[in-house]
């Protein structure tokens, strides 16, 4: 098993894509002689030509509809959006053409795109590059969602998103780009829809995303430090969301605690906490915890930016609030 | 030589009678919709282009059969003259499982992908950049195939109008882009919304070339739609085409149009009704005429009957298509 970092599992998804399929090609802002501004997209442009990876001006409600445009006529773009707080200028294409077409035709239109882009907080960028806004979409019928935290998994379901045939909306997490971890020799394709149990464990189920799974992960380590036994439970694909899994891990461990990064208010993590009370309710033996950003916008100055997102030390707190070892 | 001139004339002719045909199906059905919605038999809210017909049969009939459109809020005639039955149509705005977008889409959505109608959108301006990017998938396939927006002169004023011109030009697509220059978006007239009065400026700025038409003249505007289709097709880059036209009902049925005088709708009917102008151009003889007007009205009014006689679809329905 190769290591690959999670920057080189984008691109090696992409590549291979194109590589077998002269339907898949890239576009977005800066992605060909710059290689995209995270590097995501290096060489490419010498491997593939400018017809295959198409620098785009800044015009993201073109970057998208153009893209969904193309995907209706069989093609398969990857559009990058170069931080996902630029994902709100394309709103409207997302959100009321993308994932409407295929409904308002009644069933006669396919739209396979896959949007990429990127986000996370924790180097000081403010209140404009940094937002995780994953919340957003999986509110919209139509759309899916993918958010891997690890090489294989971006690598594996990337893959899997260029070929479905719906639009998706794929979040790398910046702060996981140098991230290193072992892939299988061949891309293998990772169904969209089935989470990834990092860690097993007994006591409390820490439902995390993105670099939460891995605070969550050093959260659990510390934990066990104190006989707290914490299961680590990745969804990887937000909507649609593996809820079979999702609820066998909290009927195992009776408690849970839901982390990311973006912000907890009305976040990604309410959904989860009422499925959970929804559908295990009977089960629980603690209210569920939420760990996620202070409601503010991002600030500048990193003490305050540190004091806004959630780190490890959040995640513990949790685990240990829902066991009442405070 | 005189007698290919003849024959020519005779082809130019029959042409002519054929759009006054699809014209008039198009004012007979939307005419019937304008009734059987203010009868109370159709849901939602409707949007008619009485008045714009030659727009739609212009250009729609220079099309090759593999050229796809996106239309707009307003798309009844679009999609009839793209190949669309009646029937599907009328359907469609009964809410009916035999509608063109099986009652999930309505008088807003219709699609018909198999005919090429890419869907009309309820956004003012959202199909621009799906255009753009349909004929990028046709530049990238090195198929001889354009693909055509419709919008109108509010559609000038939003940010996918300019971004998706811009990309259309930098990457020299096969896009042609019909502006139906009707002078009011919505309520509010040119004088309210455009600080220019050419809207070919706009294209111009892109550096995209543009041409102007008379709207109310179908056989100038098919004329014309040729030669922008040839333009794209060849590979030249895309093209902005303003048709200038006139809306003469309301922006929507009901609509009380307390922002422009009656007078000048009165007018406009008078003077620039494009089936009237087609009809004295083809100086067509009253008995031709009614047997056309017949065949629409009977065509109209047999899509009503195949549409109320349709299928609802079941409640949960709703529950499919929202993924592939």
């Amino acid at each position: 098993m190769p290591e690959i970092s999670y920057r080189e599992a984008v691109r090696d998804a992409m590549s291979e894509a194109m590589r077998r399929d002269e339907d898949v090609f890239i576009m977005g802002e800066d992605i060909a002689e710059m290689g995209g501004s995270m590097g995501v997209t290096q060489g490419m442009l010498d491997e593939f030509g400018p017809e295959r990876v198409r620098n785009t001006p800044i015009s993201e409600m073109a970057i998208v509809g153009s893209g969904i445009g193309a995907a209706i006529m069989g093609m398969r773009p990857i559009v990058e959006i170069m931080y996902q707080d630029f994902t709100t200028l394309a709103m409207e294409q997302l959100v009321s053409q993308a994932a409407k077409h295929r409904y308002m035709s009644g069933g006669q239109v396919k739209v396979p795109l896959t949007v990429r882009t990127q986000g996370g907080a924790g180097w000081s960028p403010g209140a404009q590059h940094a937002q995780q806004l994953e919340a957003w979409f999986v509110h919209v019928p139509g759309l899916k969602v993918v958010f891997p935290s690890t090489p294989e998994d971006v690598r594996g379901l990337l893959w899997s998103s260029i070929y479905d045939d719906n639009p998706v909306l794929f979040f790398e997490h910046r702060t996981l780009y140098g991230l290193k971890g072992d892939v299988p020799d061949k891309i293998e394709p990772i169904e969209i829809g089935k989470a990834r149990i990092h860690r097993e464990g007994e006591d409390v189920t820490v439902v995390a995303t993105g670099r939460l799974v891995y605070e969550a992960i050093a959260a659990a380590e510390e934990a066990e430090k104190d006989d707290i036994s914490v299961e680590v439970y990745d969804p990887r694909t937000l909507q649609p969301l593996d809820e079979e899994a999702l609820i066998a891990s909290v009927k195992k461990t009776n408690r849970c605690v839901v982390a990311h990064e973006a912000v907890t208010r009305m976040g990604w993590g309410a959904e989860v906490a009422a499925l959970v009370q929804e559908k295990a309710f009977d089960y629980l033996d603690a209210p569920i915890e939420r760990v996620g950003a202070r409601f503010a916008p991002l600030p500048f100055a990193p003490v305050m930016e540190e004091y806004v997102i959630p780190h490890s030390q959040d995640v513990l707190e949790a685990i240990k609030r829902t066991l009442g070892k405070e | 030589m005189a007698r290919l001139e003849e024959r020519e004339q005779v082809a130019g002719t029959e042409r002519l009678k054929d759009f006054l045909r699809e014209m008039l199906l198009i004012r007979r059905f939307e005419e019937k919709v304008e009734e059987r919605f203010r009868a109370g038999e159709l849901p939602g809210f409707l949007h008619v282009a009485i008045g714009q017909e030659a727009v739609a049969v212009g250009v729609c009939r220079a099309l090759d059969e593999s050229d796809v459109i996106a239309s707009t809020h307003r798309a009844h005639g679009h999609t009839l003259a793209k190949g669309t039955h009646p029937n599907e149509v009328m359907a469609e705005l009964y809410g009916k499982a035999e509608g063109c977008s099986h009652g999930y889409g309505g008088s807003m959505h219709l699609y018909d992908l198999e005919r090429g109608n890419l869907g009309a959108n309820a956004v003012v301006g959202g199909g621009l950049p799906a255009i753009v990017g349909a004929a990028l998938a046709f530049k990238m396939r090195r198929e001889p195939r354009v693909a055509v927006a419709f919008f109108g002169d509010g559609a000038t004023n939003i940010g996918t109008f300019h971004e998706s011109l811009n990309l259309a030009q930098l990457w020299k697509v096969p896009a042609v882009f019909v502006c139906e220059n009707n002078h009011y978006a919505e309520s509010t007239p040119a004088k309210q919304q455009l600080p220019i009065e050419d809207l070919t400026k706009r294209a111009e700025a892109y550096g995209m070339t543009a041409m102007k038409v008379d709207g109310q003249d179908v056989e100038a505007v098919y004329k014309t739609t040729q030669k922008a289709l040839k333009h794209a097709r060849d590979g030249e880059g895309p093209v902005f085409l303003l048709a200038e036209t006139y809306r003469l009902t309301g922006h929507y049925v009901g609509d009380p149009q307390v922002y422009r005088p009656r007078e000048e709708v009165r007018e406009v009917r008078q003077t620039q009704d494009p089936i009237t102008k087609l009809r004295e151009k083809l100086d067509l003889s009253e008995e031709e005429w009614n047997e056309l007007d017949a065949e629409a009205t009977k065509l109209a009014e047999d899509s009503v009957e195949f549409a109320k006689s349709g299928t609802d679809p079941k409640p949960e329905d709703a529950l499919k298509n929202v993924y592939a």
